[in-house]
C-alpha cells in the first residue's frame, strides 16, 4: 500500500480507531487517498485543508448528485466553503463505512438531505431531494404536478406532528421502517 | 431564553412556562414577552370577534399599557412584511373557538409565511436541530457531555463517545477531557513485563484480523459488481458465497472424519470388480474406475480401523481382528460415518435457522406502514454506485419507479371494465394452467425415462445412456424458467413485486416436482429389495446420480451463460442494431442454485466428497457469471428489494431446500435396507441401526458412558419429549405475538400523541404571531 502507521503516528492511528467506525486497514488508506490529492509541498504539512473541487475528483464521489451536500455537512471550515482537512475525511468515511451504526447514518443524512440547513425538511428541501434523485435529463424529471403529489404524499407519511416539516426524529422513524438504507448508505474506497 | 411576564396571568403564565420547558439552552435570543391583556384577549377570541380591532382593543384595556415586544430582530424586518405575509394566519385566527380548531384542520405551517420573528423561534426549536450535536451547541454543552461520558465505564464511553455525530476535532477534544484521569490510571497499575506481553499479544491477534479481514473472498470482486449493478445483484453473489461457506464445512467435516480415515486404510477390492482402465467418460458418469473409491458410499468398510504397532514399526489392517503383539488404536468407521453425517445436518441446521431469524429480524417490522412512497425516497439512493452510467441508470430507475407509485395514485387504482377484468382473469388461468400443465408434463417424462434408464442400467453399466436422464433434467431445468417469463411478460402485472413473487413461485414448484420425483423413484424402484431390481450396490448408484445430475447441471450452466447471454447480445446488436443487452435474472439464478445445494445434501449421504464437487463448481460460476454480468448483461429494470429478498431465499434455502434434503435422508436411513456387501453399513437391518449398535458396544466398553445411551433412549425415541418440545416452542411464539401486538397499539398511540403536541405547537405559534403582529400594529399606530 506504500503507507506505513509511521506516517499517521501510531497514537494518532489508534486514536482514530477508537473515535471512528474505521479499521486500520481503511484509515491508511484513506490516508494513501487523500495524500495523493495534495500536491507534494502540502504533503508535509499539518491539518491541510482540501478545497471541495479536488475532493470532488475521487472515484466513489464524482458523479454522486449529493456530491456537494456530503463535502458541505461535513466540513469544519469557518467559511462553509466544502473544504475538508483529513480529519473531516477521516468523518465523512467513517459515517459512510460497514460498522457505523444506524443511528450516525440517518443523522448525517438527514443533514445532507437538508439542503437549506435550516434542522427540518421542509418542501423545498424534498423537491431538492427528488430532483437530485431523479437526475438531470428532462425526461426522468418529474412533472409539477407529480412533484406536488409526491410531496403531499411523503409529509402525510412522515410528518407526524403534522407541522408541515420533517425533523430530525421523524426522519429517523421513516428510515427505521427500511432495512435496505443501512447497506445502502456506504462508501468503501 | 428568559421570559418574563409582567402581569402574573394564570394563562399567560402557562404560555410563558410551556415555551420556557421547551427551550434547552441554545442561542441566546432574548426573548421578553409581556403579555399583559392575555386574559381579555382569550375571551375575546372565543367570542369570534373578527378582525384587528378585537386585538386593538384590549390594549388600551384596564390592565394598563402594554409594554411592547422586544425583540432583538424586530427593528430589522417591515411592517408591510408581517401585513401581507400573515393574512393567511390572522384569517385563521379570526374564529379560533375550540371547535374551529377541530373542524378547520390546520394544514401546514407555512413558514415563508410567518414574520421573520416567528421563524427565528421556529428554527430554535429543539425538535428542529439536527439532533443536540451541532457545532455550535457543543462548544455550549461540552460539559455536559463530559459528564455523560465520564459516569459511564471506560469501554461504555468510547463506544458512546464513537457514536456521537460530532467532528472528529470535538471528539478529539471531549476524549481528552473525559478520559484523562483514566488513561493515567490504567498504565500505572499494569507491571511493566505482563503489559509487554499483552501489547505483543493483542498487536499479533490484530495483525492476524486484519491479514483475514483483507482475504476476505471476492471483496474487491464484489465492489465492483455492486458498484456497477447495486444492490440487488449484489445478493445474488453474496448469497453464492454463504452457499460455499455451508460447503466448506461439510466438506471439511466429511474429509475429516470419514474420507480421509478410509483412505490411510484402503479396504481390500471386492471380489468380481475388475479395476477398469480409465476412460474419460468415468468423470461424467461417475461409474468405472470411481465407483470404488472413496467417492462413493461402498467403498467404506464395516468394521472399525485398526492402527497397529508391532515393535515400533507401523502397519495396518483392515481386519478387525488384532494380532496379539499389537498395540491398537480403533476407529469406527460406521460410527464416524453416521456420526458426522449427522452431526453436520444439525450444524447446518442451526445457522440456517439462525440466519432466518436475524434476516426477519432485519426486514419485518412492528411499525405499521401507511404507504412506502416516504420510504422509498428517503433510502432510495444507493451511495454506492461509483460509475457514470450506473448513476444515471439508477436515477432512471427511481424516476421509473415514482412515476408508477404516483401514477396509481393520481388516477386511482384503474377502474378496469368489467369486460378488461373478464379478460385479465382468462389470461392468469391459462398462463397458470400453460406452467401447471408443463410442469406436470416434464415430472412425467422424468418419472418414464428414470424408469427406463434404471433398467438399461442393470443390464449394461458405463454406458453414455446414464447420462441421458441427467441431461434431460438440466435442460427442463433451463427452458421451463424461460417459459414463465415469458407467461409472465403475458400477463402483465401491475405491481412489479407481485410478479416477481409469482414468477420464483413458479421456478420452486417446478424444482421441488424435479427433486421430488427423483427422490421417489430413488426411494420407490431402487431402494427396495424385490428381484427385479438387482443392483449390487444401490447407494452407490444414488450417489452417481447425484453426481452426473450436478454435473449436467454445472455444464448446461455453462453453456446457458455462454449462449444464452453472450450470444443473444451480439444476436440483438447485429440482427435487431439495439443494443440492448439481457437482464441479469436475480430469481431465476438463486432458484438454480438453491437446486443444486438440495442435491448436494441429498446425495451427501452416498457421496461423502460431493461437498467438493458443489465447492469447485460454485468457484467456478463466480467468476463465469461475474464475467459475464460485466460484458453481457444490464441491472435488473424492476426494483429490487434486496433485504427482503435475501430473507425469502435464506426461508426456501431452509425450508423446502433443507427440510426436504433432511426428511428424505432421514427416511432412507430409517426404513431402507443397505446393501450387502457395500458400505459401512452392510449386513444391518437398517442404517440407523448401527446408532443403536454403537451406543451399545460404548456401553459395554466404557461403562461409564452408559448414562449417554439412557439418555438417548429417553430422549430421541420417545415422543413425549418431542410434544413437550413442540409445545414449548408453540408457547413462546403466541407470547412473542402478543407482545408484537401490544407494541403495535402502543405505537399508534404514540402517534396520535405525538400529533396532538404537534397541534398544541402549532396553535401557540399561531398565538405568538397574533400577539407580534398585534404589538407591531400598535407600536406602528
Amino acid at each position: 500500500m506504500g503507507t506505513t502507521a509511521s506516517q499517521i503516528g501510531k497514537d494518532r492511528l489508534a486514536e482514530y480507531q477508537e473515535l471512528t467506525f474505521l479499521t486500520k486497514q481503511e484509515i491508511l488508506l484513506a490516508h494513501k487517498k487523500f495524500s495523493e490529492l495534495l500536491t507534494k509541498d502540502e504533503r508535509d504539512l499539518q491539518n491541510i485543508r482540501v478545497p471541495m473541487e479536488t475532493i470532488l475528483t475521487l472515484q466513489e464521489l464524482k458523479s454522486n448528485p449529493f456530491r456537494n451536500r456530503i463535502c458541505h455537512v461535513f466540513s469544519t471550515s469557518d467559511i462553509k466553503n466544502g473544504s475538508l482537512t483529513f480529519e473531516d475525511f477521516l468523518d465523512l468515511l467513517s459515517a459512510f463505512s460497514d460498522s457505523a451504526t444506524l443511528e450516525i447514518k440517518s443523522h448525517y443524512a438527514f443533514r445532507i438531505f437538508d439542503f437549506d440547513d435550516d434542522g427540518t425538511l421542509d418542501c423545498g428541501d424534498l423537491e431538492k431531494l427528488v430532483n437530485c434523485l431523479t437526475g438531470e435529463t428532462d425526461d426522468t424529471r418529474l412533472t409539477s404536478e407529480e412533484m406536488r403529489q409526491l410531496i403531499s404524499n411523503i409529509l402525510e407519511e412522515s410528518d407526524i406532528d403534522k407541522d408541515g416539516t420533517v425533523n430530525l426524529s421523524e426522519f429517523q422513524h421513516v428510515i427505521s421502517r427500511s432495512p435496505d438504507f443501512v447497506s445502502s448508505f456506504k462508501i468503501v474506497l | 431564553m428568559q421570559c418574563q411576564v409582567r402581569k402574573r396571568d394564570p394563562l399567560g403564565a402557562v404560555v410563558c412556562s410551556k415555551m420556557g420547558s421547551s427551550r434547552s439552552g441554545s442561542r441566546s435570543v432574548r426573548f421578553d414577552v409581556d403579555i399583559c391583556p392575555m386574559d381579555s384577549d382569550y375571551e375575546n377570541l372565543s367570542e369570534g370577534q373578527p378582525g384587528q380591532g378585537s386585538f386593538g382593543e384590549p390594549a388600551d384595556g384596564p390592565q394598563g399599557r402594554p409594554e411592547t415586544l422586544q425583540l432583538d430582530m424586530m427593528e430589522s424586518t417591515g411592517i408591510e412584511h408581517h401585513k401581507k405575509r400573515n393574512r393567511r394566519i390572522y384569517t385563521g385566527e379570526d374564529d379560533m373557538g375550540e371547535d374551529a380548531l377541530d373542524a378547520e384542520p390546520i394544514t401546514s405551517l407555512r413558514r415563508p409565511q410567518c414574520s421573520a420573528a416567528t421563524q427565528k423561534v421556529l428554527s430554535h426549536m429543539p425538535s428542529s436541530r439536527a439532533g443536540k450535536y451541532n457545532a455550535a451547541v457543543v462548544s455550549n454543552k461540552k460539559d455536559e457531555l463530559v459528564a455523560d461520558l465520564r459516569g459511564l465505564s471506560v469501554r461504555e464511553g468510547k463506544r458512546k463517545l464513537r457514536a456521537m455525530p460530532l467532528s472528529l476535532g470535538s471528539k478529539k477534544e471531549i476524549r481528552r477531557l473525559a478520559f484523562r484521569d483514566i488513561g493515567s490510571t490504567t498504565s500505572r497499575v499494569i507491571p511493566c513485563w505482563s503489559g509487554h506481553i499483552l501489547r505483543t499479544c493483542r498487536q499479533c491477534l490484530f495483525r492476524c484480523l486484519t491479514v483475514l479481514g483483507s482475504l476476505q473472498l471476492w471483496h474487491s470482486a464484489m465492489k465492483r459488481v455492486s458498484g456497477r449493478f447495486g444492490t440487488g445483484v449484489l445478493s445474488y453473489f453474496l448469497f453464492l458465497r454463504t452457499l460455499l461457506g455451508l460447503n466448506l464445512l461439510l466438506f471439511i467435516f466429511n474429509g475429516l472424519f470419514v474420507v480421509i480415515p478410509q483412505a490411510i486404510h484402503p479396504p481390500p477390492p471386492p471380489p468380481g470388480h475388475n479395476l477398469d482402465t480409465f476412460t474419460g467418460l468415468e468423470l461424467l458418469t461417475g461409474t468405472g474406475y470411481f465407483s470404488h473409491s472413496v467417492m462413493f458410499y461402498g467403498y467404506y468398510t464395516n468394521t472399525s480401523l485398526t492402527t497397529c504397532q508391532v515393535n515400533g514399526t507401523p502397519g495396518s489392517t483392515g481386519e478387525s481382528s488384532n494380532p496379539p503383539l499389537c498395540q491398537t488404536g480403533t476407529y469406527n468407521i460406521p460410527a464416524a460415518y453416521s456420526l458426522t453425517i449427522a452431526s453436520t445436518f444439525f450444524i447446518i441446521l442451526i445457522i440456517l435457522v439462525y440466519s432466518i431469524s436475524k434476516s426477519f429480524g432485519r426486514s419485518f417490522h412492528v411499525l405499521k406502514s401507511k404507504g412506502n412512497l416516504a420510504v422509498n425516497v428517503f433510502c432510495a439512493w444507493d451511495f454506492k454506485l461509483s460509475k457514470k452510467t450506473s448513476v444515471r441508470f439508477q436515477s432512471e430507475k427511481i424516476s421509473n419507479q415514482l412515476k408508477e407509485l404516483l401514477s396509481e395514485m393520481i388516477t386511482g387504482d384503474g377502474e378496469k371494465s368489467c369486460n378488461q377484468r373478464l379478460c385479465h382473469l382468462i389470461v392468469h388461468l391459462v398462463a397458470w394452467t400453460v406452467c401447471l400443465a408443463s410442469i406436470g408434463l416434464c415430472a412425467m417424462g422424468i418419472h418414464f425415462l428414470s424408469e427406463v434408464t434404471s433398467e438399461d442400467t442393470i443390464k449394461h453399466e458405463g454406458d453414455t445412456k446414464l447420462l441421458l436422464l441427467p441431461a434431460v433434467v438440466s435442460g427442463i431445468n433451463l427452458l421451463l424458467p424461460g417459459l414463465f417469463n415469458l407467461c409472465a411478460w403475458v400477463e402483465k402485472r401491475d405491481s412489479p413485486s407481485v410478479s416477481v413473487h409469482v414468477s420464483i413461485f413458479r421456478n420452486l414448484l417446478l424444482k421441488i416436482t424435479i427433486v421430488g420425483m427423483l427422490c421417489y423413484h430413488w426411494l420407490r424402484r431402487i431402494s427396495v429389495e424385490p428381484g427385479r431390481n438387482q443392483f449390487q450396490c444401490w447407494e452407490n448408484f444414488v450417489g452417481q446420480e447425484v453426481y452426473r445430475l450436478l454435473l449436467m447441471d454445472f455444464l448446461f450452466t455453462l453453456l446457458y451463460t455462454f449462449l444464452g447471454e453472450f450470444l443473444w447480445r451480439l444476436f440483438s446488436k447485429q440482427v435487431r442494431g439495439r443494443d440492448r443487452k439481457p437482464v441479469f435474472d436475480i430469481a431465476r439464478n438463486v432458484m438454480e442454485l438453491i437446486y443444486g445445494q438440495t442435491l448436494t445434501w441429498i446425495g451427501v449421504l452416498f457421496a461423502p466428497l460431493l461437498p467438493a464437487l458443489q465447492i469447485i463448481k460454485l468457484l467456478v460460476l463466480f467468476y463465469i457469471k461475474k464475467g459475464s454480468l460485466m460484458v453481457n448483461c444490464q441491472a435488473p429494470r424492476k426494483p429490487w428489494r434486496a433485504t427482503q429478498m435475501t430473507t425469502l431465499f435464506i426461508t426456501m434455502l431452509c425450508f423446502p431446500s433443507f427440510v426436504g434434503a433432511a426428511v428424505s435422508v432421514s427416511y432412507m436411513i430409517w426404513t431402507r435396507k443397505p446393501s450387502s456387501g457395500y458400505g459401512p453399513f452392510r449386513n444391518l437391518p437398517t442404517m440407523f441401526e448401527s446408532a443403536s449398535l454403537w451406543a451399545q458396544e460404548l456401553k459395554n466398553t466404557h461403562p461409564v458412558l452408559s448414562w449417554l445411551s439412557t439418555v438417548y433412549n429417553a430422549l430421541v425415541e420417545n415422543p413425549v419429549f418431542l410434544f413437550l418440545t413442540s409445545g414449548v416452542f408453540l408457547l413462546l411464539i403466541y407470547f412473542h405475538a402478543q407482545v408484537v401486538d401490544g407494541q403495535k397499539k402502543i405505537i399508534s398511540q404514540l402517534e396520535s400523541q405525538i400529533e396532538n403536541e404537534g397541534k398544541d405547537k402549532k396553535f401557540l405559534i399561531t398565538k405568538l404571531q397574533a400577539t407580534c403582529e398585534q404589538n407591531s400594529l400598535v407600536s406602528h399606530r
